[in-house]
């Protein structure tokens, strides 16, 4: 390997079919391009935050006095399941796997499109009118599902929750669930079979690895959850008692099926997150990443161990093994801990670039440090038994997924907004919306540890004057509110790099993937012409040849050589 | 291949290992067959895999050194563009509301499905794979 690679290869170009392409809603509606399905997932995704985030708005509004009345008990539990149900399994997920993997995983391995573009213009149609189904449940004469997002048995059962919207609900989330398995099947192919000649899987960035061992994880989970909704639908409609004690069930196997799914669910959303964060750490340290390896094995790690941990949702049933359970979810620190040091490690003595994407990946290392420290406590069991269906539950999950899902996925989404749209944001909006978001959300969550130290439970509608909640929880509707501004910030933002558009070059972070060596927005089928893949950081290496990744490489192996030669004689 | 397949056959050893001290610590049996079924989920597609690659020698994509003047042939088929993913979505959907609203929503919606069924298998000939 002494032949130097430095010059453009060209990859076997294919052959165009601009002439007969349509546009607009019909190119809209018939594309099957990844970068599309990709961006209207994003689209999507981001409306229905939208939605779920003035859910949450009421939900504080409610809340924000004693006694309020603001909107009734029944429409509260509306409201907090489908805000719930909706953040989860329409936004945070489908907006990393189905939005960020379906654009930038072909990018980043070099492939033209995903393994299988039709499946996947057909995830993105079970997902969207999926999504529509979870809203519909409003429009119902008895109201949406008021059950939770996690649908407990019995609560869950056609006597205590009648109507269609419950059954809209099993629906929505299974329509949701099979796009997502059909999206996780074409990750896991497209990561196997169509990476370009010479990236290897040690090769393929961090974001990349955290989709695929992501996407295996949603074959895992995904179906069992479906297998738990046909169970529901069938103990609510066709007479059976699968999760009723009345004909000999057992209500508490919906949450082994359910949390089973849902253990690793929390894990599908914050793992692809992970991966946002260490592509943008690295560009804006102007530095390699820090322990690539190890950041790939304590994903695997974080995976597996994530499959093993679902009843400490549980420990208050008395049904389940408390030491295994306990042990298993705190051993989930470890691989976690090391990847939160290598993120450090790699910002460690770079020349940081204060731009908007790496202030968001920031303000996620401390979010999801502070989220999973009260994770850490949430996993032994006497604290949990004292903290369990509390707000500190809620102070704790919202750090987590928040911190992940808005932090880390608007730090993509500025990262990846040049390549997405070939325009620039504004960068001072930008920064507005980050600190704007950051101090919203830490007066709204911080405080809500304190109500749940002083009992204040979840999912209550009203508390009484005399409680002691009253001043935390007008706090937290303050914070609450100035959440919302950031998110009219970020709209703004959007909106005028869309009517004055800037545009951004091909390559305006000097980026080190594969994505950032087309042109922005890329081609039809991704690439004209593919840079020599020699190293991790192909589009570095062919920017600067002096300091290529693999000549630095070489320059080891020599050196090791001679020494040895050196030792020898 | 060869870590592809590792990969598959580690979630698939990593199950078996958690089943085995979870079944002899708790004995629940229940929750059991959800590892066990985990297990056989990683096992099967890593040994297809492994299989594959003990018989093939390794794929470019697999190579640290190769250069893209060795690569010969196409990458694959990609369609660029087709209604029949949206139509097969939509007979779906209303296929599923069918256990919302009753069936006559299935029946409109298998219409759907069936056409879509048709038109894509139709526009899937191999004339139409203009694309490399």
């Amino acid at each position: 390997m002494t032949i130097a690679p430095e010059r453009m290869e060209e990859l076997e170009s294919h052959p165009p079919n601009h002439g007969s392409e349509p546009s607009g809603i019909y190119k809209w509606v018939t594309s099957t391009d990844h970068k599309v399905i990709g961006k209207n997932y994003m689209y999507t995704a981001l409306v229905f935050f939208f939605i779920a985030g003035l859910m949450a708005e009421l939900i504080r509004t409610q809340l924000f006095a004693p006694n309020n009345h603001f909107v009734s008990p029944q429409t509260y539990n509306e409201l907090f399941t489908i805000h719930g149900s909706i953040m989860l399994y329409i936004f945070a997920g489908p907006f990393v796997f189905g939005g960020f993997a379906n654009f930038l995983v072909p990018l980043q391995i070099g492939a033209p499109d995903m393994a299988f573009p039709r499946l996947n213009a057909l995830s993105y149609w079970l997902f969207l009118t999926g999504s529509v189904t979870m809203l519909l449940g409003f429009l119902t004469a008895s109201g949406a599902a008021a059950f939770g997002w996690v649908a407990y048995a019995p609560l869950s059962d056609s006597t205590y929750s009648p109507g269609a919207g419950p059954d809209l609900w099993i629906v929505s989330v299974a329509l949701v669930g099979f796009s997502g398995i059909f999206t996780a099947v074409n990750l896991v192919t497209t990561i196997f079979y169509l990476r370009a000649p010479g990236l290897t899987m040690f090769r393929m960035p961090v974001f990349t690895w955290n989709m695929l061992v992501t996407g295996i994880l949603i074959l895992i989970s995904f179906p069992v959850l479906t297998a738990a909704l046909v169970m529901l639908y069938a103990d609510r409609h066709f007479g059976t008692h699968i999760f009723s004690v009345k004909g000999g069930g057992v209500p508490v196997l919906w949450q082994n099926l359910f949390w089973f799914f849902g253990h690793p669910e929390v894990y599908i959303l914050a793992l692809p997150y992970f991966g946002i964060i260490t592509e943008v750490l690295p560009v804006f340290s102007k530095k390699p990443v820090f322990g690539y390896k190890g950041l790939v094995f304590a994903t695997l790690a974080i995976a597996g161990l994530s499959t093993g941990v679902w009843a400490h949702h549980m420990f208050t049933t008395g049904t389940v093994l408390l030491p295994f359970f306990s042990a298993m979810s705190l051993l989930i620190a470890v691989p976690t801990g090391i990847k939160i040091f290598t993120w450090i490690g790699t910002i460690w003595r770079g020349n940081l670039d204060f731009k908007t994407p790496l202030i968001f990946a920031i303000g996620f290392i401390v979010a999801f440090t502070m989220g999973g420290i009260t994770g850490v406590m949430l996993a032994s069991p006497p604290i949990d038994f004292y903290t369990h269906d509390t707000y500190f539950v809620v102070a704790h999950f919202h750090q987590v997924l928040f911190g992940s899902a808005v932090f880390a996925g608007f730090a993509g989404f500025y990262y990846w907004y040049p390549k997405l749209t070939g325009r620039m944001y504004r960068e001072s909006l930008g920064k507005w919306h980050f600190w704007l978001t950051f101090i919203g959300f830490n007066i709204t969550f911080l405080p809500q540890y304190l109500l749940g130290l002083r009992g204040m439970p979840r999912r209550i509608a009203e508390y009484g004057p005399s409680d002691g909640f009253t001043f935390l929880n007008k706090v937290s509707t303050v914070g609450a509110y100035v959440t919302a501004i950031a998110f009219v910030v970020f709209l703004y933002n959007f909106w005028i790099s869309w009517r004055k558009p800037i545009p951004a070059g091909d390559n305006p972070w000097d980026g080190h993937t594969l994505e950032w060596a087309t042109s922005s927005p890329p081609p039809s089928h991704n690439f004209h012409k593919l840079p020599p893949i020699r190293s991790l950081r192909p589009t570095w290496d062919m920017n600067h040849p002096e300091h290529a990744d693999w000549k630095a490489h070489q320059e080891e192996l020599a050196r090791k050589k001679s020494k040895e030669r050196e030792a020898a004689l | 291949m060869k870590l592809e397949s590792r990969i598959y056959v580690g979630v698939g050893v990593f199950f078996v290992l958690v089943v085995v001290i979870y079944f002899l610590w708790s004995g629940d049996s229940g929750n059991s067959i959800f590892l066990v079924a985990s297990a056989l989920l990683g096992i099967m597609p890593g040994l297809y895999l492994g299989w594959w690659s003990r018989r093939m020698s390794p794929r470019p994509e697999d190579r640290e050194d190769v250069s893209l003047e060795e690569i010969e042939g196409a990458v694959g088929y990609f369609p660029s563009y087709t209604i029949w993913p949206f139509v097969l979505g939509i007979g779906v959907f209303l296929t599923a509301l069918a256990f919302v609203f009753g069936a006559w929503t299935a029946v409109i919606g298998m219409g759907f499905v069936i056409s879509a069924a048709i038109g894509g298998t139709l526009s899937s000939k191999p004339k139409a794979m203009a694309h490399r």
